[in-house]
């Protein structure tokens, strides 16, 4: 590989012709640049003046050769010069031919996207307008098709839909409890210390009975499930789109909608207040944990405590307010799948896209239902 | 022009416990368009991915050379795929990136040249192939055609002494897959580089192949190899001559011929 020999390029005039001398090794993985000499002899150049190739000292050759060439030639032709290729080897000359058979497109290059200053803010500003658009769009779409599936006249497999209860409820139940676990245990020991600075730790039970039902529970369960099954949701619909899969279906009768939106919905719609229940459940029993083993609190206490405190109306509470978190993550996970472009990149923008919409929704869906709780003093 | 430049010896391709064909020996010479050919399922796919590296074989060897493709140490196996260029069937380009940023990446990954050269050459392989100028265009806004026109320029970006191609024209109109052979016959005869062509399609194996080899679904091996129109002329195997022409019982004259003459505008 070493034994190459330096390429070489020498332009010399002879009256009205230019000549372009190529010697040495001609060869992309050779280390250094091409020595040029004598391309100040174009600046002279004139209309009438000939171009032509000398490659008496030319070694092996390949692509670095023939992009020289190519720049030399349209050099040529921008200055009126007659190009003579007819001294070049054979080989060379077929693959200029090849090169120069079908004329470059030019109306096909783009200018690179630069938008400025206020014009990303004003695009920003009608992306989100599209995209409620499309939102909108979709849930008309959807309530359409579940119309039609409660009056009989569009219905989805019922294995599509056990398989989603599957894979929303029993199948994430490892994570839920030990995210919710430790949610408890962390509520747990924020609280004794401030607690304990006045003696009170019994209360921990109010604080981590309370905080689950109304709103951790709910919460981490919504977060955890976006993550897990929205994300799954965009990434599967997203694959099914960039394979005509969801072509096919239409083509073969079958509504996208009703056949692969709604069963996934209704299952996660359904499977997610019960996860929030059972998230509630385990956080309790995280803040038992450390209540009982670290503080002077038996658990007798301390599930007395907390059946004091909560009250089934909290407990309700958390369970609709994640019933609404269901319905919205749902939607983001479908919506963004169904939305998917025609890449392999597409695919990975829509699961990301799900998951930052559902987080989204579900903080924002959070904070007003608080809000009218607070208002209505429930 | 009998250089060998890829051999092939007893040459076994297993799936877990099924063998698909056994004892395969070929030659594959310096300049030739070589044609693997055999009906559907025959493993046709299958022995072009031990051809490429991409799967090992449980018995037999690979040459490249005189170097075995498996004996070699993993640095001397980059190095002699380095220079093999492959088109696969589908085009198999980064649906992320530009065409521009397709054929570049190899060039900017294994070479050492500066940014405008680089521009220079990603310019001169998509023209060989008719895409000039569609540097800025993302494969999923290109027609199947050319998407395998673009795949075959990013497998040549850095000049390899062989290319493998897996089923070039499937997909293609009758004219823009006669395109493509033509296209692929160019490139062999200007540029010197090998080529291995996995394929049933009747006209590319008649009008381009050089020599050949016929995968049989039976007998899990090879029944028939030499060059595909004297296969066509002079074979008696039965299963061989139905496969040529199409299963045209009324005679062999029922072929697509050769075209006469070669010519590149």
């Amino acid at each position: 590989m070493s034994d190459k020999i330096p390429c070489e390029i020498k332009v010399s005039r002879k009256e009205n012709t230019l000549e372009a001398a190529f010697s040495g090794d001609w060869v992309l993985e050779a280390k250094l640049p091409p020595v040029q000499a004598g391309y100040d002899q174009f600046d002279s150049a004139r209309t009438n003046d000939r171009l032509v190739f000398s490659t008496a000292g030319l070694g092996e050759w390949d692509s670095l050769l023939m992009t020289e060439l190519i720049r030399l030639i349209n050099h040529g032709a921008t200055q009126g010069i007659k190009v003579d290729t007819t001294t070049l080897p054979a080989g060379i000359q077929g693959l200029l031919s090849l090169v120069y058979a079908v004329p470059e497109r030019m109306d096909t290059r783009r200018p690179p996207d630069q938008t400025q200053g206020l014009a990303v803010l004003g695009n920003l500003a009608l992306h989100v307008y599209k995209d409620f658009q499309v939102f909108m769009v979709f849930i008309g779409e959807l309530a359409m098709s579940l119309f039609a599936s409660v009056t009989g006249k569009a219905h989805f497999r019922p294995v599509d839909f056990w398989l989603n209860i599957l894979e929303c409820g029993p199948a994430a139940l490892p994570i839920i409890t030990v995210i919710s676990v430790f949610i408890g245990l962390i509520l747990a020991f924020v609280g004794a210390v401030q607690l304990g600075l006045f003696g009170a730790e019994i209360y921990i039970a109010d604080m981590v009975g309370l905080g689950m039902s109304r709103d951790m529970g709910g919460l981490m369960a919504a977060i955890i499930m976006t993550g897990r099954t929205s994300a799954t949701f965009a990434a599967e619909l997203g694959s099914m789109q960039v394979n005509s899969e969801i072509d096919a279906l239409k083509i073969m009768g079958f509504e996208p909608m009703t056949f692969l939106v709604l069963p996934r919905m209704l299952a996660l719609i359904l499977m997610l207040p019960l996860l929030c229940l059972y998230a509630d459940f385990m956080g309790i029993a995280g803040g038992a944990l450390v209540t009982v083993s670290f503080l002077d609190t038996s658990l007798t206490q301390y599930l007395d405590r907390t059946v004091a405190a909560v009250h089934l109306k909290d407990i309700a509470m958390g369970v609709v307010k994640c019933s609404v978190y269901g319905l919205l993550i749902a939607l983001a996970g479908c919506l963004r799948g169904m939305q998917c472009g025609r890449s392999a990149s597409a695919v990975g923008d829509a699961t990301t896209s799900a998951v930052v919409t559902g987080i989204v929704f579900i903080v924002i869906a959070d904070a007003v239902m608080t809000m009218i709780c607070n208002r209505l003093g429930i | 022009m009998t250089t060998p430049y890829l051999t092939v010896k007893n040459l076994s391709l297993v799936y877990g416990d099924s063998v698909i064909q056994h004892d395969l020996n070929f030659t594959i010479n310096r300049g030739e368009i070589f044609i693997i050919m055999g009906g559907s399922g025959c493993g046709k796919s299958t022995l072009f991915m031990h051809l490429i590296g991409l799967m090992q074989p449980v018995k037999g060897e690979v040459f490249y050379g005189d170097e075995s493709l498996w004996q070699a140490e993993p640095e001397a196996r980059k190095r002699m795929l380095r220079r093999t260029g492959v088109l696969f069937q589908s085009g198999a380009l980064l649906s992320s990136m530009t065409l521009f940023e397709n054929v570049a990446l190899p060039l900017t990954e294994h070479t050492h040249l500066d940014a405008e050269r680089i521009r220079d050459i990603v310019a001169y392989k998509l023209a060989l192939v008719g895409l000039a100028g569609f540097e800025g265009y993302y494969p999923a806004e290109l027609s199947g055609g050319m998407q395998k026109r673009a795949g075959l320029s990013r497998a040549m970006a850095l000049d390899p002494e062989i290319l493998f191609f897996d089923e070039p024209s499937a997909g293609l109109d009758p004219i823009t897959a006669q395109l493509m052979d033509d296209l692929i016959r160019n490139l062999r005869d200007h540029l010197g580089a090998t080529i291995v062509m996995v394929t049933h399609e009747l006209d590319s194996i008649l009008g381009i192949g050089d020599n050949s080899i016929f995968l049989d679904t039976e007998t899990k091996t090879i029944i028939a190899s030499g060059p595909p129109q004297q296969l066509l002329r002079e074979s008696k195997d039965p299963r061989v001559i139905r496969f040529l022409t199409r299963d045209a019982k009324l005679g062999r004259q029922a072929a697509p011929k050769k075209p006469d003459s070669v010519t590149c505008e």
